[in-house]
C-alpha cells in the first residue's frame, strides 16, 4: 500500500473556477510547460487559496486545455483551477493578471456552472489568424481557394516519432483569405483532430499545393476556441458556466 | 568576423532577432522578461555592463553570483546592468547568418555596446563559449587587438582566481567576492569616461589594476626556464601591484541579495528561490578550491536569512527555498533556522532544502523540519571517498559506521532515496578504497532495509574524476589519467552488481574520465594554454561542459600541436606531480592562503593526518584570517523568528 505523510490530507475543493487567458508578444515563444509554471508561481504570488492533491508531492489543483503551440500567440487558452476557500472569480482573475508578466492577460474567469459538464466538452475547434509578412493578397488568395478544392492535401509533420504524414485538409472547417499591413492574413477555424494539425500545418499544405512560401516567419495567434456548430460558428465555452448564473458569493463566505 | 549592421547604442535588437526564434529550439530563453528582470534607459546610464554566464540559459539564469551583481549594480542610479547567455548552435548560426550580434535577453542590446563584459566563470569549461560570445558580439577575441570602443572583458567566479589559461581573452579579472569589486570598477570607468578618456584603453586597464582585488595580464610577463615550468612573473609597471589579493565582503547581513530573484518562464535547472545562510568554509576539504578560496566563514544571521526568505518567496512564488552555502547544516544556528522557516510556512506548501549536507552534520529532526511544508525529496550525503583511509587524505573524515548509521536513520524516518557522492582518482587512491564504496552502497542498503522494513529503498552512487584545483593542498598532485578514472568505475560496476539481490537497489551515476582531464588542463593552465582553447574554438569547440557538444579528441589533438613548440604536452599539465618550489601560474594571485601551509597539507594529507575545523579549534594559520584582515563570523545570534503577521 502507498504510504500516506503524517497528519490530515489536505482540504477538499470547494470552488472550481474556468479562466480564458492570452498570450501575446513576446511571450508567444513560451512553451506550454513554461507557461504552466508560470501559472503556478503567479497564482502562488497572488495568494490564490489553491487545493492540493495528496501525498508526498502535494500539487496544486489545475487543469490545463490543450494549449497553443510554441511561437504561436492566443487570445483564447483556457485552464481550470480548484480552490480550497471561495474567492470572487473576479478578484482572483485580477490578482492573477497582475503577478503575471505583462504578455500574460487573464482575460475571464468564472465559477464553474453545478452540472454544466466539462469544458473540455465544450471546445472541439479554433479560430486562428496568421499573419504572412511578405506574402501579398494575391499570392495567398489562388493558394488557398486550390488548398480547399483538394480532397486531402497529405504533409509531413514533425511527431516524437520523427516525420509522419498526415491530412492537413480534413481539419480546415473554413478559411478565407485578407489583406493587412505589409502582410496576408489567413483566417481558419481549425477543428480538433488527432494528429492535431496545427497552423503550421495548413502553411506547408499551401507549399504542397502552390508552393507559397513566405519570405519570413509568419505569425499565428489563435483567437477563439469552443464547440463548433452547424453555421461554422465557434461558441464561447465559459458560456454555460455564465448561463449556470451563479450569483458571485463575497471572498468570505462560510465554507 | 560577424557582419554588423549599424544602430545606435543601446537600441533594441529584437526587431531584427525575432524572425529567428521562430526557428529555433526553446526561443523562450533569448526573449527575456523574466519576474524581477529590469531594462533602464541606456542614455540614463553612465556605466553600462553585461553580465555574462557562459553557458546555456537554464543553466547560468538560476546563477546566484550573476544575480547578486546584476541587483547591486542596477540599483546604482549611474550603471545599469543587462544578462547575456551562451547561445545555442542553432541561433548562432542564423545570427551569423543575418548579421545579428551577441545581445542581452533583457534588452536586447548589442553587447558590443557595453563598457564592460563581466563573465562569471564557475568552471574552466566555458572557456570556448567566451571566446564564441566575443566573436558573436563583434569583439576581438584577443585583449591586446581590443581598443577604447569595446568593452572591458571582466573574468569572476571561482576559476578567475587561475585565469592564466585564458589571460589573453580577458582584460582582466576579480579576485573573490564581487559585490563591492563591481562598484570600485564602475566608478574608476564613469570617472575615466567622464574625462574623455584619457591614455585611451591602455589608462583605463591601469587605473583597474590598482582596484583591490583586480588583476589586469597584460602588465605582468610571464617567463619559461628549460625545464617548461614558470622561470618567474614579472610586473611591466611598477604602478600596479606586485600580488594581487582577493576580495572578501564581510558581514552578509549587510548584502542581502538578490532580494529579489529572477524567476524565468523557460524551465532551469533550479526550480527554486535560495538565500546564502553563510558564505565561506573551514572544514578542510583538501580537494575543494570553493573552500580553500572563500575563508573565513561568514554566516548571515537567523533574522536575515528569514527576512530573505520572507522578501524572495513574495517576489517570486517559488514553492522551495534552498539554504545555500558550502555545507549548510554547520550554520550555528541551522536547527532554529529550519524549525522557525517551518513553523512561519507551516500550511503552505513551501518546501526547504539544504543543497549540501555533510554526513556529520545531519539528522532526522533538521531533516524532518526542512520537508515538513513541501515535498520530501531525496537526501543527499558526499562522503566523496570510498574508504575511511581516503577520506582521512582528503580530510572529510567520516566512519563507515557513522555514515551508515545516518543513511539507515533516514530510511527509517520514511526517506526512500538517498544519493550519495564520491570522487575517483584523488591522490594516493587504489582499486581497493574506490571498491569500498561497493561495500559501503552494500551495507546502506542492507541495514536500510532491515530498518525501514521496506525492499524498495534506494541508493544511488554519483562518482566523478577528481580535478585538483589551484589554491588548494591538492595543487601540486598528480592528476589521475582518465584511463586509471575509467578502470576504476569499471571495476566498482562489477563489484555493485556482483550480487543482484542489492545490487538492483543501487543506482551508479557516473561520468568517463576524459572530460575531467581537459578541465585538469584547464584549471592548472598557464598562459600557453590559451593557445589550446583558442585553437579548440576554431575548430568548432563549444559547449564543453555537454557531452553532447564536447570532444575530447578535438581537444587532445590542439594541446598536442599547440603545446608542442614549448616543450610541454597535456600529460604536463595533468598527471605531472608538481614540486614543492616549482612557481605555480598562479602564484602571484592571493587567495590568503599561505603556500607553505598548503604544502605542509599536502604533506598532511599523504600521511592520512586530518586538520580540524578553525571554527570550533584554535587557529591552524592558513594564513587567510591575518592576510586579507577579515575574521570568522559566526553565530549563535540567540535571535529567532517571530510568525509573519497575517495581512
Amino acid at each position: 500500500m502507498a504510504r500516506q505523510p503524517d497528519g490530515p490530507p489536505p482540504p477538499p475543493t470547494v470552488q472550481k473556477l474556468r479562466i480564458r487567458y492570452a498570450k501575446r508578444g513576446r511571450l508567444r515563444f513560451a512553451s506550454h510547460r513554461d507557461l504552466a509554471r508560470a501559472i503556478e508561481r503567479a497564482l502562488r504570488r497572488a495568494q490564490v487559496p489553491m487545493a492540493f492533491s495528496a501525498g508526498f508531492s502535494p500539487h496544486p489543483k489545475i487543469s490545463y486545455l490543450g494549449a497553443a503551440p510554441t511561437g504561436a500567440a492566443s487570445e483564447a487558452e483556457y485552464l481550470e483551477i480548484g480552490l480550497a476557500e471561495r474567492r470572487d472569480p473576479e478578484a482572483v482573475r485580477a490578482a492573477l493578471d497582475a503577478a503575471l508578466p505583462e504578455d500574460v492577460a487573464v482575460l475571464e474567469c468564472v465559477e464553474a456552472g453545478e452540472g454544466t459538464g466539462s469544458l473540455a466538452d465544450r471546445i472541439d475547434a479554433a479560430v486562428w489568424r496568421v499573419e504572412l509578412p511578405g506574402v501579398r493578397l494575391e499570392e495567398l488568395a489562388p493558394a488557398l481557394e486550390k488548398f480547399l478544392a483538394a480532397d486531402v492535401v497529405t504533409v509531413a509533420k514533425r511527431t516524437k516519432n520523427g516525420l509522419k504524414d498526415i491530412d492537413a485538409r480534413v481539419a480546415v472547417a473554413g478559411a478565407s483569405a485578407a489583406e493587412g499591413a505589409g502582410c496576408a492574413i489567413l483566417h481558419m477555424v481549425v477543428r480538433q483532430v488527432t494528429p492535431a494539425v496545427r497552423p503550421d500545418d495548413v502553411l506547408a499544405a499551401l507549399v504542397a499545393v502552390a508552393d507559397l512560401r513566405p519570405p519570413l516567419p509568419p505569425r499565428a495567434v489563435r483567437e477563439a476556441q469552443g464547440r463548433l456548430d452547424d453555421s461554422g460558428t465557434v461558441a464561447d465555452p465559459l458560456g454555460p458556466d455564465r448561463a449556470a448564473g451563479i450569483p458571485v458569493p463575497g471572498a468570505h463566505a462560510p465554507v | 568576423m560577424t557582419a554588423q549592421l549599424s544602430s545606435a547604442a543601446g537600441e533594441s535588437l529584437y526587431p531584427r532577432l525575432e524572425p529567428l526564434l521562430a526557428q529555433v529550439q526553446k526561443p523562450i530563453q533569448y526573449v527575456g522578461g523574466e519576474l524581477n528582470a529590469q531594462v533602464k534607459p541606456w542614455a540614463d546610464a553612465d556605466v553600462h555592463w553585461a553580465l555574462m554566464y557562459p553557458d546555456a540559459y537554464e543553466v547560468g539564469l538560476p546563477n546566484q553570483g550573476l544575480m547578486i551583481l546584476y541587483e547591486v549594480l542596477n540599483e546604482r542610479p549611474d550603471a545599469l546592468a543587462e544578462r547575456t547567455y551562451a547561445v545555442w548552435p542553432d541561433l548562432a548560426t542564423l545570427m551569423r547568418e543575418n548579421g545579428v550580434p551577441q545581445f542581452t535577453v533583457d534588452g536586447h542590446r548589442s553587447v558590443r555596446d557595453f563598457d564592460l563584459l563581466g563573465v562569471s566563470f564557475a568552471t574552466e569549461l566555458g572557456y570556448t563559449n567566451l571566446l564564441e560570445a566575443l566573436d558573436l558580439a563583434g569583439v576581438p577575441i584577443h585583449a591586446i587587438a581590443r581598443d577604447e570602443t569595446h568593452p572591458v572583458v571582466v573574468a569572476g567566479g571561482h576559476a578567475a582566481f587561475n585565469p592564466e589559461p585564458v589571460a589573453d581573452f580577458v582584460d582582466c579579472a576579480v579576485l573573490g567576492d564581487g559585490e563591492q569589486a563591481v562598484g570600485d570598477i564602475t566608478d574608476v570607468v564613469k570617472a575615466w569616461k567622464a574625462q574623455g578618456r584619457p591614455g585611451g584603453r591602455v589608462e583605463l586597464l591601469a587605473r583597474l589594476a590598482r582596484v583591490d582585488g583586480v588583476y589586469v595580464p597584460r602588465f605582468y610577463a610571464v617567463g619559461y626556464g628549460d625545464d617548461g615550468a614558470i622561470a618567474g612573473v614579472a610586473r611591466t609597471r611598477d604602478d600596479v601591484p606586485a600580488k594581487v589579493g582577493k576580495r572578501t565582503v564581510m558581514d552578509l547581513d549587510e548584502w542581502p541579495y538578490p532580494k529579489t530573484p529572477l524567476v524565468p518562464l523557460a524551465e532551469s535547472v533550479h526550480e527554486r528561490m535560495s538565500v546564502e545562510i553563510f558564505r565561506g568554509c573551514t572544514r578542510g576539504c583538501r580537494f575543494c578550491q570553493a573552500g580553500m578560496i572563500t575563508r573565513p566563514v561568514r554566516e548571515r544571521t537567523i533574522t536575515g536569512i528569514g527576512s530573505m526568505v520572507e522578501q524572495g518567496l513574495k517576489a517570486t512564488g517559488y514553492e522551495e527555498v534552498g539554504l545555500l552555502s558550502l555545507s549548510s547544516a554547520d550554520h550555528s544556528e541551522i536547527a532554529q533556522v529550519a524549525k522557525e522557516l517551518a513553523d512561519r510556512y507551516e500550511g503552505t506548501n513551501t518546501g526547504l532544502s539544504l543543497p549540501s549536507t555533510r554526513v556529520d552534520a545531519f539528522n532526522v529532526t533538521l531533516a524532518n523540519e526542512l520537508s515538513r511544508n513541501g515535498r520530501r525529496s531525496g537526501l543527499t550525503f558526499a562522503p566523496e571517498g570510498g574508504s575511511e583511509r581516503i577520506r582521512r587524505v582528503i580530510n572529510k573524515t567520516v566512519s563507515k559506521e557513522d555514515l551508515v548509521r545516518t543513511v539507515t536513520a533516514a530510511y527509517a524516518n520514511g526517506w526512500t532515496q538517498v544519493k550519495l557522492y564520491f570522487m575517483c582518482g584523488l591522490p594516493t587512491e587504489t582499486d581497493e578504497d574506490v571498491l569500498e564504496i561497493a561495500d559501503l552502497a552494500v551495507e546502506v542498503i542492507r541495514a536500510g532495509r532491515e530498518a525501514s522494513g521496506r525492499k524498495d529503498i534506494r541508493c544511488t552512487v554519483s562518482i566523478g574524476g577528481f580535478v585538483p584545483k589551484p589554491h588548494t593542498p591538492f595543487q601540486w598532485a598528480s592528476q589521475a589519467s582518465a584511463e586509471t578514472i575509467d578502470h576504476r568505475l569499471r571495476v566498482l560496476r562489477q563489484k555493485i552488481n556482483e550480487d543482484r539481490r542489492i545490487g538492483r537497489s543501487i543506482g551508479l551515476r557516473y561520468h568517463d574520465g576524459k572530460p575531467g582531464v581537459i578541465e585538469g588542463l584547464l584549471s592548472r593552465g598557464d598562459r600557453r594554454v590559451g593557445r589550446v582553447i583558442e585553437r579548440v574554438w576554431r575548430e568548432g569547440g563549444k559547449f564543453d561542459g555537454w557531452s553532447e557538444h564536447f570532444s575530447y579528441d578535438r581537444w587532445v589533438a590542439a594541446a598536442a600541436e599547440e603545446l608542442a613548440p614549448f616543450g610541454v604536452d597535456l600529460d604536463w599539465y595533468t598527471t605531472r606531480e608538481r614540486t614543492e618550489h616549482e612557481i605555480l601560474p598562479w602564484d602571484h594571485l592571493d587567495s590568503g592562503l599561505d603556500k607553505e601551509w598548503l604544502w605542509e597539507d599536502w604533506q598532511e594529507a599523504l600521511n592520512e593526518e586530518e586538520v580540524a575545523d578553525c571554527r570550533w579549534t584554535p587557529c591552524y594559520d592558513c594564513g587567510v584570517c591575518p592576510t586579507m584582515g577579515t575574521e570568522i563570523q559566526i553565530g549563535p545570534t540567540g535571535r529567532s523568528l517571530l510568525p509573519l503577521t497575517v495581512v
